[in-house]
């Protein structure tokens, strides 16, 4: 199995606070990663550490090495080259304020794509791609506000996928959908690594079980353990595992 | 990557260099000011500039006093009309109006805000004017009018702000006071005014920047003498209305005299916005805390 | 005098102290009541007054196309509120760009913010001076469409900048992420996200600003003239609405073209608030909406 990224001793602070303690992990290609851990645990600036989203926050400090296909993210790679290999998706579906095809279109342009029908074909492979097209073709000029939240993570998905990244980070992407949107979005998810490595974090247990390959459990700012899915919910190695999941704490 | 890296740096420099601007405008402005300003109060003679009761450019003669008065004159008259009407309002729009009346009142301040102010100058004119002179005689261009006038122009800044800061009062405060038996009045007067206090303060002192700078409607109703008035009825020349109805045809020291006026008027307006920044800053400081 | 009899006047003296404070009451909700009559009754009497004499009475075929045509005077007004516009709009829009994007928290901020404050409680008049020390005169442009409208913008630079910033303000910090983690760069973050998003309030900002301008006389008078003429060029003079209105009631030629000049004024702003209120309404469900 390819590791496609691979964090070696990080350590990150926040402030003089030291937010992630020394962790070493590596996620593979094509498969689906859960990050799961009790809120707090430093999961969601991990992820936002990955394709250096903290970077815009001030007082914010990284150490140790990461590297994706080969290449150190924070020393050899500028934040908008390594953010078009690694897309992420929000807690809150944050469409913009613009049409449903310019929300899509917004990341080519960025990266220089210009002609009409090129954009026209990534939009619509994108859409598809996150299972959107067909209820808003009719509809790619209405303003992306106007759609049910669902729809607005699925736009969100799809717009990140325009940009044909490698990785897809998402952070709690369905916390804010009710029961229906969700297991949409979950169905999305587990077609979506075919293409893609997808790390995800989520603070439902089920869902981690569901679609994730692996499991990262965090606590605290560390990495407590890192295994198959299937070996986390069945036989977990470390007590706080277990506790955990078994829901002891959290 | 270079080239959009240097955009981004070009970009960010010109962001800056037009924020830049409004510094070096304050600046300018205040510097040409003195500049044009300054050598005719020397050539005049500090003392006998500002404490000069005669206004005469055709003999020589320029005294300002008699517009530092009327300045101060009209503006004291415009903040006892204006601040009492103005804060009573505010208190009714905080504490005692339903949504809908607040809604459309805003509105309606709002549109006063608006009203140009030759448009109050001409409206006081044709209007607060004679009915001045029809009760007490003597024309009804006089200091009285000004201020009514005024009084009006500064209702909507002292309205706005007194409202402002009475609904920043925690709603405790007022529920405490109630909760002690005290009347809804009571609780108004005793805990809400004072302690939206230094907010109402400031919403004044700007209403005074105001008043002291207004020029086109104060010409249309005060009848321009540059004399000391002695009443509310006598006609009176604010440092405003010296400027703009000489400036059309003055030339020489009496230009010059004209720009020393301005000088003068900054002063005061520079020490009022002082007070007004240094105030607002402290009362935002107590907010944040 | 009896225990009872003191107690009795006791209590007719709380009754009697009691009726003082409820009169007390009474007058000030009076007092209050009757501010707030006043406040809005001015309104009204300044509205109807001067539309009532402006619109209904006056002959308005001989204002708009005879000789005291007000035409002209609309062309002039509608050039300076271009010019200012075209010259203010970049400059303030890039200056709240700067405070709510850029800038920290240094000294120099501090400073173009208190610089920004004092530009607001600049009065007119002062502005007029400076314009015509330094348009009319150092730059040579004479009393002209051109000196007024210099003058005019640096009169609305603080109302776009602040007006501009308060909307920057309201974009969330998701949408600002959205982008970012596309691979925006920032500069493109805010050309194609933030001011998208502000845009409503800063198309307010410049309302407000144009509502400043067309009501603004003391400055233009000294620096764009009075010339009662269509202005064949920016270098020409050419006196605006409220120059015109102040003109006429000065020298009370003509009130019947005073009071609709006036109504015209009146009408506009009113129009320039219904539109920046329905605006900022439309602008707040969509950002609530999100």
């Amino acid at each position: 199995m390819n590791s496609k990224i691979i964090v070696d001793n990080l350590n990150f602070y926040y402030g003089n606070m030291k937010v992630l303690n020394s962790i070493d992990i590596s996620f593979y290609e094509n498969s689906i990663t859960a990050l799961i851990g009790p809120s707090g645990c430093g999961k969601t600036s991990f992820l936002r550490i990955l394709n250096r989203l903290n970077d815009t926050v001030s007082n914010v400090k990284v150490e140790g090495n990461i590297v994706l296909d080969g290449t150190d993210i924070y020393k050899d790679m500028d934040p908008i080259t390594l953010r078009k290999k690694v897309g992420m998706v929000f807690q809150k579906p944050n469409p913009f304020p613009m049409s449903i095809y310019d929300n899509v279109a917004y990341g080519p342009r960025v990266h220089g794509i210009k002609k009409k029908n090129e954009l026209n074909e990534i939009v619509e492979r994108s859409l598809k791609s996150a299972f959107l097209w067909d209820e808003v073709k009719d509809r790619l000029n209405k303003s992306a506000l106007s759609l049910s939240g669902g729809q607005q993570q699925r736009l969100c998905i799809a717009r990140a996928l325009a940009v044909e990244p490698k990785v897809i980070l998402m952070d709690e992407p369905t916390s804010a959908l009710d029961p229906i949107a969700t297991s949409k979005i979950e169905d999305l998810i587990t077609t979506l690594k075919e293409n893609y490595t997808v790390i995800i974090v989520t603070h439902s247990m089920q869902q981690a079980a569901r679609i994730s390959d692996y499991t990262a459990f965090f606590l605290l700012g560390k990495l407590v353990e890192h295994e198959k899915t299937k070996y986390i919910f069945e036989s977990p190695r470390d007590k706080r595992t277990k506790d955990y999941i078994t829901g002891m704490f959290g | 990557m270079t080239k959009s890296n240097w955009q981004e740096k070009l970009n960010e420099k010109l962001f800056l260099i037009s924020a830049l601007i409004s510094i070096i405008l304050v600046f300018s402005i205040t510097l040409f000011i003195f500049i044009k300003g300054v050598p005719a109060i020397k050539e005049i003679g500090l003392k006998s500039f500002i404490l000069g009761a005669k206004w005469k450019p055709g003999n020589g003669q320029y005294g300002i006093l008699p517009m530092i008065l009327g300045s101060i004159y009209v503006t004291i008259g415009a903040c006892i009309i204006g601040v009492p009407i103005g804060v009573f309002t505010a208190i009714y729009l905080s504490e005692m109006a339903n949504k809908k009346v607040v809604d459309f009142l805003r509105k309606v301040v709002e549109l006063l805000a608006g009203i140009p102010s030759v448009v109050f100058g001409f409206f006081g004119l044709v209007t607060i004017v004679p009915i001045i002179d029809k009760i007490f005689g003597g024309g009804g261009n006089s200091l009285l009018a000004s201020s009514i006038i005024l009084g009006i122009m500064i209702l909507p800044t002292i309205i706005s702000i007194s409202e402002a800061s009475m609904r920043s009062v925690p709603k405790e405060y007022k529920e405490g006071a109630l909760a002690l038996g005290s009347t809804h009045l009571d609780s108004i007067f005793k805990v809400i005014l004072p302690s939206a206090s230094s907010g109402i303060f400031a919403s004044i002192v700007l209403a005074l920047g105001r008043a002291i700078g207004e020029t086109m409607a104060i010409i249309l109703v005060s009848g321009n003498t540059p004399l000391i008035p002695h009443s509310a009825f006598d006609r009176v020349r604010t440092l405003t209305s010296n400027i703009a109805i000489e400036m059309g045809y003055a030339y020489g020291l009496h230009q010059e005299s004209l720009f020393a006026t301005g000088v003068i008027l900054f002063v005061f307006i520079m020490l009022i916005n002082g007070v007004f920044i240094a105030f607002s800053r402290k009362v935002g400081e107590a907010n944040d805390r | 005098m009896t225990d009872k009899s003191l107690q009795l006047t006791g209590k007719s003296l709380q009754r009697n102290q009691i009726n003082i404070k409820s009169l007390k009451e009474k007058f000030i909700k009076g007092l209050i009541y009757f501010s707030v009559f006043l406040t809005f009754g001015i309104v009204l009497w300044i509205l109807v007054h001067i539309v009532f004499n402006g619109f209904v009475k006056a002959n308005k075929m001989n204002i708009l196309s005879g000789d005291e045509s007000i035409l002209p005077i609309l062309m002039n007004t509608f050039y300076i509120v271009v010019l200012a516009v075209f010259i203010s709009t970049p400059i303030g829009i890039w200056t709240a760009i700067y405070l709510n994007e850029y800038a920290g928290k240094s000294k120099l901020v501090h400073l173009i913010r208190f610089a920004i404050q004092s530009l607001a409680g600049i009065p007119s008049i002062i502005f007029g001076l400076f314009g015509m020390i330094v348009f009319v005169v150092g730059l040579n442009l004479n009393w002209s469409i051109l000196s007024g409208a210099l003058t005019l913008s640096i009169m609305i630079l603080p109302i776009i900048i602040k007006t501009t910033e308060e909307a920057l303000k309201t974009v969330p910090l998701s949408i600002r992420e959205g982008s970012l983690a596309l691979g925006a760069s920032k500069l493109r973050t805010i050309k194609g996200v933030v001011i998208p998003s502000a845009l409503p309030g800063i198309i307010i900002s410049i309302i407000l600003s144009i509502g400043r301008i067309v009501g603004e006389t003391a400055a233009v008078y000294l620096t764009a003239g009075m010339v009662p003429r269509l202005a064949g060029s920016p270098l020409e003079s050419g006196r605006t609405l409220s120059v015109h209105l102040y003109i006429l009631a000065k020298e009370g030629v003509s009130f019947e073209s005073a009071y609709f000049t006036a109504t015209i004024l009146v009408i506009f702003i009113l129009f320039v608030n219904m539109i920046s209120n329905k605006l900022a309404k439309k602008y707040n469900k969509k950002l609530k909406g999100n």
